[in-house]
């Protein structure tokens, strides 16, 4: 019996694709073999590699809650020759993905918790997943908070999903843009996200908080949530760096001693801060 | 129990003519353009004598330079996957060092552990190392540093040494290595009193390895990454000509609708190989690149997967062309 070729990626078909900004698609995929999809498990956090065949492979969370069985989703800047190759791709065309990989957001220790996602631009996706896993077992939490910021209104990713969580009752949704990146009709905050969260002052009290963003947007929020009482063992992220196989293999995608692809990418602050500048 | 036998001085060669009629290839060091390089040979004469270290290990066999890992091909929006070549026939490396040898620990470790790499697998299954002790070292050579020894059976199934009259005594040291001299018994004769020890080089230990490890975790911020890599200039040779270096690439290459997925040898050395599409790279520096490879060889692998990714064969420091020298800079280290 020949061993499996770790390597391989599923076939998988798009069945559906959103244009969430200029440069931004969400991708829905679904198994081609039904019975690989039946038994493709995955938990929120967790990533892969996405291929175009001929262009090569890249790598993605899963945007998509685990409780919503069938597909995936992935969310993806076209800004690189796979993400070019594949934003010009067409619903019902084969594209690969190999997966999951990685550790996952401890969501089931959280019961009983209040959550807080503070996320910028693209970084929502990750979270994304967790959110609506969070959502869909609504019960197992107490308050949910959102704190989304882009540099635009143009730039927020996700349109119809913030205006759906806005409007339940059982979601607190703050979304922001720069200064400047603000529209005649828009009703949000204006303002960086560190700030915008400051002013909002959501309660540390049983609360994990869920911070995800650009190095800066990092930076920044960090003090605040420490302010506000967060101590960093109760603050997760999900790292990134670039990477090739996500098996612990290639060797680039390491911080330290800790490969990215199999010791995280989910890492909370605590272990963060004893990470060298790496990422 | 090792089992000891001894392969007459004339008997190398009927062994590889065996191996080769039973449709085994055999590689051996064979010299090339002034380089000793292993090469696919039908006989034991053409095996290169005079040397110290190769020029390239054998790494190669059982983790090609550029190694297809699937073939597919594309159509209006459909992809195909077509079936992984057959297996390549059994291979058998002939004259591989001891400290090259030793490498195929750190190999196993990195491609076996966690995900089972079975591209790899397949290949490291499929090849039997026949080691060669060393008689000779040079300024270079450190594998007693690094706890190995110029007559280490580690890594080699069946381990040579010459001994008096050209003679090899033959340490038989595996299943695999079993397997190999049960496919020509009569080559493999008694094993008289032969004194191995006098026939190999006297290397000495230049570092306590131990200490080098401990102490790599309080050096990251040092200044002596930069001190050392200033004039390094980033080829990536050094990743290239070493026996227990693992990193790849995946690249995808095509011809019209037909392609091939890539698994190709890549360093740490090089500036694009932690770039992120953003621009941002956190290993910006070159300085920050030498890091990574002292630190991924003598802190983090053994850390985390017991092994220590550097085997003291030397290549890096005989090849590098700014001429920086892995031993010395480790002695450096610990001396900080």
């Amino acid at each position: 019996m020949e061993e499996k070729n770790v390597y391989q990626p599923y076939l998988m078909r798009i069945a559906a694709i959103i244009d969430e900004t200029p440069d931004v698609k969400t991708f829905r995929l679904e198994f081609i073999n039904e019975e690989e999809g039946k038994n493709f498990k995955f938990a929120a956090g967790q990533f892969g590699e996405y291929s175009v065949f001929g262009e090569g492979e890249s790598t993605f969370c899963i945007a998509s809650s685990p409780t919503r069985e069938g597909y995936i989703e992935c969310t993806f800047r076209k800004v690189g020759r796979v993400t070019k190759a594949l934003a010009s791709r067409e619903i019902g065309d084969t594209v690969g993905f190999r997966g999951p990989y990685g550790n996952t957001f401890p969501i089931d220790q959280w019961k009983g918790k209040s959550l807080l996602f503070v996320t910028g631009g693209i970084a929502l996706p990750p979270l994304r997943c967790v959110i609506w896993n969070a959502l869909d077992l609504r019960d197992n939490f107490k308050d949910v908070t959102i704190v989304y910021g882009a540099r635009s209104v143009n730039d927020l990713v996700y349109k119809h999903e913030l205006e759906e969580w806005g409007k339940r009752g059982d979601v607190k949704l703050i979304t922001t843009v720069d200064p400047g990146g603000e529209t005649k009709d828009w009703k949000g905050e204006i303002g960086f996200v560190p700030t915008v969260l400051e002013k909002a002052a959501p309660s540390s009290a049983n609360t994990i908080a869920l911070l995800c963003g650009p190095p800066i947007m990092i930076k920044l929020t960090m003090p605040v949530l420490t302010k506000l009482g967060f101590s960093p063992d109760n603050i997760f992220t999900t790292l990134e760096n670039r990477m090739k196989c996500g098996i612990g293999k290639c060797g680039r995608c390491n911080v330290g001693k800790y490969f990215v692809c199999k010791d995280g990418p989910v890492f909370t602050f605590a272990q963060v801060n004893q990470l060298p500048p790496e990422y | 129990m090792i089992d000891k036998k001894l392969l007459q001085k004339g008997s190398l060669d009927e062994l590889v003519k065996k191996l080769k009629s039973g449709g085994t290839r055999v590689f051996a060091p064979v010299e090339k353009g002034g380089k000793v390089l292993f090469d696919e040979v039908d006989s034991a004469a053409a095996m290169a004598r005079d040397y110290v270290q190769t020029t390239l290990s054998a790494k190669d066999v059982i983790l090609p330079r550029c190694e297809e890992m699937m073939r597919f091909t594309t159509g209006q929006g459909t992809v195909t996957m077509e079936k992984a070549p057959d297996l390549p026939p059994p291979a058998v490396v002939l004259g591989v060092r001891p400290c090259d040898a030793r490498s195929i620990a750190v190999v196993n470790a990195v491609y076996l552990k966690d995900y089972n790499d079975a591209l790899y697998k397949s290949k490291i299954d499929n090849t039997t190392i026949v080691g060669i002790s060393c008689a000779k070292c040079d300024e270079y050579c450190f594998c007693t540093s690094v706890n190995g020894s110029p007559g280490d059976t580690e890594g080699s199934d069946i381990l040579l040494t010459e001994v008096d009259g050209g003679n090899y005594l033959a340490e038989i040291v595996t299943e695999k290595g079993k397997a190999l001299a049960a496919m020509a018994p009569e080559l493999f004769t008694a094993a008289g009193s032969e004194d191995k020890a006098k026939h190999l080089a006297d290397v000495k230990v230049q570092f306590d390895l131990k200490a080098v490890e401990k102490k790599l975790p309080g050096v990251f911020d040092g200044e002596v990454w930069i001190t050392q890599s200033l004039r390094c200039i980033g080829c990536g040779t050094c990743s290239y000509v070493c026996p227990a270096c693992t990193c790849f690439d995946i690249q995808d290459e095509t011809d019209g609708n037909r392609g091939v997925r890539l698994r190709c040898w890549d360093s740490c050395g090089f500036g694009q190989f932690t770039l992120h599409t953003s621009g941002h790279n956190p290993r910006e520096v070159q300085s920050q690149r030498w890091r990574q490879r002292i630190m991924h060889k003598f802190s983090y692998q053994p850390d985390q997967l017991q092994v220590t990714g550097c085997v003291g064969c030397g290549r890096c420091s005989r090849a590098c062309p700014v001429d920086m020298n892995i031993l010395q800079h480790i002695k450096d280290i610990e001396a900080q």
